[in-house]
């Protein structure tokens, strides 16, 4: 089942950025495809991004709202919204663990060896913060002189878009180098922190600071596709808790608004079939490996 | 019901939460789509923004 999710945390990332002219064309992929939303935190501005950016989008909508408003144009942000909450409904944070570019590089870079730490998890209310702060509030509600406002996350925080874009297109187009400043060194210094931070811990930015995590942890109680504990069956062994990259205690909170659904306490630690994915409340899948019926306590 | 027809007390029933979220997000993009949003979005995502990126 490992094998099976990181063939499709590539197979994603290829997909929604899957063009591959930037080289010769040295700007975007300017094609229709880009109306669909990228389930994961993937930057439009990404030479090869295919999909767009449902919290850049967003930003730039609610930035732009007292503009639109003024046009009779009610762009509330409401198709991204709807897109994006579809799939929370469906996935929740199954996305961050299967579908996210970012959080796949992060991943990999935790499996440099090195010593690993831990997160606390006071550290996990951070992300609401940059949801409702930097993407909603501000953009919002600071604006300049003729109405606009800024998308603060993207323009202040978003590593994604520092790796996968601002990096890019600084290859492609020489011109923008003397474009280069404080805005430009901030964004890469925060992205140096986290790409090294998650080398030391397992996903730093998806746990602390990711706006769309929390947009999708939201889900965590109701998504359709989600795991599910036996207690019955559950020992209390709290294998589960050593295996969890997202630090989740899934014996003591089974809706974890943290857990990715990645699988591992299922399959990797779980000795007891305590664990089990679910659709709806219907079980789909029981890990067939650990104590047989009748060596069970 | 006797109570041999009676189902046991573990089976597990379908949660319709899920459906309802999914049906009112679905409804929410649909708006979204009727007020020609899509054409906005992609407006946006054609073009570079250089300040998202921290360039501009």
């Amino acid at each position: 089942m490992e094998a099976a999710r990181k063939w499709i945390q590539v197979i994603v990332a290829i997909l929604t950025n899957g063009s591959w002219s930037f080289p010769f064309t040295k700007t975007l992929y300017q094609g229709p495809l880009k109306v669909i939303c990228a389930p994961g935190l993937n930057c439009y501005s990404c030479p090869a991004a295919t999909t767009y950016c449902p919290m850049g989008s967003i930003q730039q909508l609610l930035g732009g709202l007292r503009f639109a408003l003024e046009n009779g144009q009610y762009y509330f942000g409401f198709s991204v919204l709807g897109s994006i909450g579809v799939l929370g409904g469906l996935l929740g944070r199954m996305i961050c663990g299967w579908a996210c570019p970012f959080g796949f590089i992060q991943e990999l870079l935790h499996k440099i060896p090195s010593r690993k730490f831990r997160i606390p998890r006071i550290l996990s209310h951070g992300k609401y913060v940059f949801l409702l702060l930097f993407v909603v509030v501000l953009p919002l509600v600071l604006v300049d002189e003729f109405g606009t406002g800024s998308p603060w996350f993207c323009k202040f925080v978003c590593p994604a878009g520092t790796l996968e874009a601002g990096i890019p297109m600084l290859l492609l187009q020489p011109n923008l180098r003397s474009t280069i400043g404080l805005l430009f060194l901030n964004k890469f210094v925060i992205m140096l922190l986290f790409l090294t931070w998650a080398v030391f811990s397992s996903r730093p930015f998806c746990r602390t600071a990711c706006p769309l995590g929390a947009f999708y942890a939201l889900f965590s109680k109701v998504r359709l596709i989600k795991l599910h504990l036996d207690e019955a069956k559950c020992t209390n062994c709290k294998a589960c808790h050593h295996v969890c990259p997202m630090g989740v205690k899934f014996n003591e909170s089974p809706n974890d608004p943290e857990c990715i659904t990645c699988l591992a306490c299922m399959n990797k630690a779980c000795q007891f079939d305590a664990i089990s994915l679910e659709i709806g409340g219907i079980p789909l899948a029981v890990p067939d490996k650990g104590l047989s019926p009748a060596s069970k306590p | 019901m006797s109570q041999a027809t009676r189902e046991p007390r573990t089976k597990r029933t379908l949660r319709k939460a899920p459906f309802v979220v999914i049906t009112a997000f679905l409804l929410l993009w649909l708006i979204g789509v009727a007020t020609g949003e899509p054409a906005r979005v992609l407006e946006q995502a054609l073009q570079v923004c250089l300040s998202c990126i921290g360039i501009g």
